[in-house]
């Protein structure tokens, strides 16, 4: 039985993890709460924050060991921090206001990537400790335990910056603009706001708050190019559960969060990777907008559609186009060398996991951040029942679009109640269950080893004949899935994602119908991850894991979610630039993300919307205007 | 209407054009054929784990330099086709396949995450190609997930964990408490922890785990759930950014104080060098004193990288060196890069290496090399080892019957 004084420290610990968790989150939920930007580029930051700091603060200590010396160490990293927030605003987000917020998405990835490998460059790949807070070397003692001096200082520094923060918001025109964007932007423009300035603004305080996090956690962590990746998902989780652009409901879940994490290991050490998951599912199923968020304002109105917009038949044209395109692929065993064929398979597998994908995104409206997880159930059903029921490849993959639509159909019942960003967060959190279930169920699964020697059967081994398989099999679901986009089944859907009340007015039952297309996507998804299973041979929680999760949006992204071909070409293209770019350099994250800023840029539609564009500009006259109305936000139907 | 806005027509072609583009790539690229000599695949986490894969790459560069300037190998040069594996297992497989069909290699090398180098393996398994897993510590590798094609250099996770076990059973702990990260590596380092300490002092106990995720320990209140077990002994697993983290925590609130710590790893350069002044004294730890090796062949590496590479040589560094030296004897011995032939030569296959002579085990496919074990000091801001010894690997292979048990051939 542990005694009092043990408890009491922990609960001390728990609020100084909550401490610095609060204040990653903080930065998220004001930057999300204004602009809608779903910012991945925040965990950037916070390791930006760190480096600064490492760099910054131990030539101040130099020049004076004092603790206003690292203080100030610390406000610049974050200053510098902030400035590079702003300047991602000008140069990136401000040119893509104009296209769905998902495309931003989109951009901070990119960022993601180039900062990730600027790191590397610049500070080298050793892990970098920073000196001890001047005046906080040493330690308290509380009730016969030592606690370290500097997180009784970070305790602290939660609530000091969450009342800093209050005061700006509820003291400061700016506040008051923050608040009203994050209750209803469009009612802000209206009013005459400059909103450009405070989106910079906004910014400049999220990157700067993330900055802030990052340096004062110098002491404590040793600033590494990966402490961006593992901050940011739980980053969210605190936003999502506080309630997103909630900044007291951030604190609260910090503080709810840490102290799970400090007494859960002691009852569970093994916890440690699914807990605050599984926290957030519970909270976001009971309490869909967070503890302390509001339901956004934006159902009660039309929204303006995102997403497939226009169906056309296939013109003959496109039908004349199709033939070649079938041609190469069906004799690409002929043309192309044996690393070629392997390729396209893998492509062939991405992109009906992006298609099934944008069937959720630009047909139905659901955002998934969790498309992995059916992924991977279903690479898991096939690749488990080969291996340890020793089943043949065809009834494995049979298994796996089964296993995977009744796992889709289990969390989409809840996940179907949420919207928006709630929606999403929730998804995440479902596959970031499944995957944890994948690396720890070892007996089963094998853990994050993984199981090998998921091989095809005999038929079917030889490179060329899984080619064909895979290409038939992927070729028949994307067409039977297009096939529902255009049936009334597909219709339904986009009446439900454009307008929810109206749908439900006229007598669709939005949420079976969104429930249904749900475990349908998640179906198809897991059939590609047993095509894939079958073509790599193995099973891994990487196929589960988030940036695979963030592989399928990119595709769906980079290829245009308003398009149907979109997440075919995204899929091919994000796979193909990835392979070329992979053998070039260590540094291929760097080029992967500056190809994905630039097309974003160039393309803010993604390739095939801004193919689109491109061919109605060549085209000229009017034709030209009416594609670039059409594509704008400013054109309902 | 003529535009057909969001319909398959230019979309498919757009497709249609990305196809071709793949298509016309892929006819571009004959492949290479190395004239003479013997070109070799070595796959590993350049990018995402560059602290240790970098020197690795530093090491085994030097190494083909020397090799093909003392007149390379089987009549021409011993080229390495370096490439990162992505540190993911699908990742690493399809780049294997692109060093196979388009590059050609005789075979491959490489590896730093477990995961990764089982996936490998089973695909050089499926293939029928050699493959030298180099890093990967997992100990499934040589036992259950072992097969006819894959050899691994390092002291894998049960035999370092030995050697630790070995260092420490005379010192009284009767009280263990394990801090491991939460994945394999972890996990299995500290079930072998459990079984061999009890085999080693049959009283003593394990008070408590603890499996902070990979990456993301809670420092502070991993520390305090420890020192509330009042153990007389820990055994860490931790490396990288948790161990400085950890270890940071852990000084300011005195849980290393009188007590015994053994810790994997953690004297290794890689690991040493981020810790700087933290550097825990006399932990018990296996590592690589570089700077104390007085072996004139091993000064002469040093001296060799560090004239080369400005930096100074880490664990990785070394077995790069090593493998790049035991690659030319392997050919040279085989006098083929036949996959059967390498196969046979690599049964009980004996090479030097600057830690001295090494054998591969034909039963489980795992080399000899072996670990230093020795004690954590600091002279200033640097860390190093003292009281270090030479552990040969040999000594700690797994025994005979369970890895006869495991391997399923």
């Amino acid at each position: 039985m542990p005694d009092v004084s043990f408890l009491f420290l922990q609960a001390l610990n728990g609020l100084a993890s909550a401490s610095s968790l609060f204040l990653i989150a903080a930065g998220l939920t004001i930057v999300f709460g204004v602009t809608r930007i779903v910012n991945f580029a925040h965990g950037s930051f916070y390791m930006l924050g760190a480096y600064f700091g490492v760099t910054l603060i131990p030539r101040l200590l130099e020049a004076s060991s004092t603790f206003p010396a690292f203080l100030v160490g610390v406000l610049a990293a974050a200053v510098a921090v902030g400035a590079i927030g702003v300047a991602m605003e000008l140069v990136l987000l401000r040119r893509i206001y104009a296209v769905p917020e998902l495309f931003q998405l989109l951009a901070t990835f990119g960022v993601v990537l180039a900062v990730e490998d600027l790191v590397l460059k610049i500070w080298g790949p050793l892990d970098l400790l920073g000196p001890r807070a001047p005046g906080l070397r040493g330690a308290v003692d509380i009730l016969g335990h030592r606690f370290p001096a500097y997180e009784l200082f970070l305790i602290g520094v939660g609530p000091l910056v969450l009342a800093l923060l209050w005061l700006i918001m509820y003291r400061t025109r700016f506040g008051v603009l923050v608040r009203a964007a994050t209750q209803d932007r469009e009612m802000v423009g209206a009013l005459g706001v400059n909103q450009a300035l405070l989106f910079t603004g906004t910014l400049f305080l999220g990157a700067l708050l993330a900055g802030l996090a990052g340096a004062l956690q110098t002491p404590k962590l040793a600033a590494n190019p990966n402490m961006d990746i593992s901050v940011i998902a739980e980053a969210f989780v605190v936003t999502v559960v506080g309630g997103m652009g909630s900044v007291s409901g951030a604190f609260v879940a910090a503080v709810l969060i840490a102290e799970l994490q400090a007494f859960g290991i002691l009852i569970f050490p093994k916890i440690t990777l699914v807990l605050v998951f599984l926290l957030m599912a519970l909270v976001l199923v009971v309490r869909p907008w967070g503890l302390m968020g509001r339901p956004e304002a934006g159902p009660a109105r039309a929204r303006l559609p995102e997403g497939i917009v226009r169906l056309e038949r296939l013109s003959r044209a496109g039908t004349v186009a199709l033939v070649p395109l079938g041609l190469l692929l069906t004799s690409l065993p002929l043309l192309g060398d044996g690393y070629t064929i392997k390729l396209v398979i893998e492509v062939l597998c991405f992109a009906l996991a992006a298609f099934s994908l944008n069937f959720l995104i630009g047909v139905g409206g659901i955002v998934s951040f969790g498309h992995a997880a059916y992924f991977g159930l279903g690479a898991y059903a096939a690749g488990l029942m080969v291996t340890r029921l020793g089943v043949a490849m065809e009834p494995a993959l049979i298994a796996a679009p089964v296993v995977a639509g009744l796992g889709a159909a289990l969390f989409g019942f809840f996940v179907v109640r949420l919207s928006g960003i709630y929606l999403a967060m929730l998804t995440l959190a479902f596959a970031q269950i499944v995957y944890a279930v994948a690396f720890q169920w070892v007996e089963l699964t094998g853990g994050d080893n993984g199981v090998v020697g998921v091989w095809p059967s005999r038929w079917a081994a030889g490179r060329a004949s899984y080619y064909y398989l895979v290409l038939a099999v992927s070729a028949i679901i994307i067409v039977l899935l297009r096939r529902g986009i255009y049936a009334p089944f597909g219709y339904t859907l986009r009446a439900a994602r454009d307008s929810s009340p109206r749908a439900d007015a006229i007598g669709i039952d939005v949420r079976a119908h969104r429930w249904l297309a749900f475990a349908v996507a998640g179906a198809a998804a897991g059939l590609a991850g047993g095509l894939f299973a079958f073509a790599k041979g193995s099973i891994d929680p990487t196929l589960i894991s988030i940036p695979m999760s963030i592989d399928f949006l990119v595709m769906t992204l980079l290829g245009g979610v308003e398009t149907i071909a979109g997440p075919l070409v995204g899929a091919a293209a994000f796979h193909s630039i990835r392979d070329v770019l992979m053998p070039l350099t260590d540094h291929w994250r760097l080029l992967l993300g500056l190809a994905i800023i630039a097309i974003v840029l160039a393309m803010p539609r993604g390739l095939v919307g801004g193919a689109l564009v491109l061919r109605a500009r060549l085209g000229g006259g009017r034709g030209a205007l009416k594609a670039r109305a059409q594509l704008g936000r400013g054109a309902g139907p | 209407m003529h535009l057909k806005l969001a319909s398959g027509r230019s979309a498919l072609a757009a497709m249609l054009a990305a196809g071709i583009g793949a298509a016309a790539a892929g006819l571009a690229c004959a492949p290479a054929m190395a004239q003479g000599g013997v070109k070799v695949g070595e796959l590993n986490s350049y990018s995402r784990f560059a602290a240790f894969a970098v020197p690795y790459r530093n090491g085994m560069q030097l190494a083909q330099e020397e090799i093909n300037a003392k007149g390379g190998v089987s009549g021409g040069k011993l080229e390495i086709i370096f490439r990162d594996d992505g540190a993911t297992p699908s990742d690493a497989v399809r780049v294997a396949e692109e060093l196979l069909t388009r590059e050609n290699v005789a075979f491959l090398a490489g590896t730093f995450l477990s995961n990764v180098g089982l996936a490998v393996a089973d695909f050089a398994n499926q293939k029928r190609t050699l493959f030298i897993a180099t890093e990967p510590l997992t100990d499934a590798i040589t036992m259950a997930a072992g097969n006819r094609y894959t050899f691994r250099i390092r002291p894998s996770t049960y035999m370092q964990t030995k050697m630790l076990v070995e260092a420490v059973k005379g010192k009284g702990v009767k009280k263990w408490a394990i801090v491991a990260p939460n994945y394999e590596y972890g996990q299995s380092a500290a079930a072998n922890f459990r079984k061999l300490i009890k085999a080693a002092t049959p009283d003593a106990e394990i008070v408590g785990e603890q499996f902070p995720a990979l990456g993301k320990i809670d420092a502070g209140a991993t520390v305090a759930a420890l020192e509330n077990l009042k153990p007389d002994g820990i055994f860490n697993v931790l490396f990288g950014a948790d161990l400085t983290t950890f270890v940071r925590e852990g000084n300011t609130r005195g849980l290393f104080e009188k007590r015994i710590v053994a810790s994997l790893l953690t004297g290794e350069p890689e690991y040493l060098l981020p810790l700087g002044e933290e550097v825990p004294e006399g932990w018990i730890v296996t590592g690589y004193p570089w700077d104390q090796i007085s072996e004139p062949a091993h000064k002469a590496f040093v001296d060799a990288y560090r004239a080369k590479f400005n930096d100074t040589p880490r664990l990785g560094s070394f077995l790069g060196y090593t493998v790049g030296y035991m690659m030319r004897d392997l050919i040279a011995k085989a006098g083929s890069t036949d996959t059967e032939k390498l196969l046979a030569t690599l049964q009980d296959f004996k090479f030097a290496s600057l830690a001295g002579p090494l054998t591969i085990r034909a039963l489980d496919h795992q080399s000899t090399m072996g670990a230093w074990v020795g004690e954590t000091t600091r002279a200033g801001k640097v860390g190093s080892m003292k009281n270090w010894q030479y552990e040969d690997g040999a000594k700690y292979l797994v025994p005979e019957a369970e890895v006869r048990a495991a391997r399923k051939e």
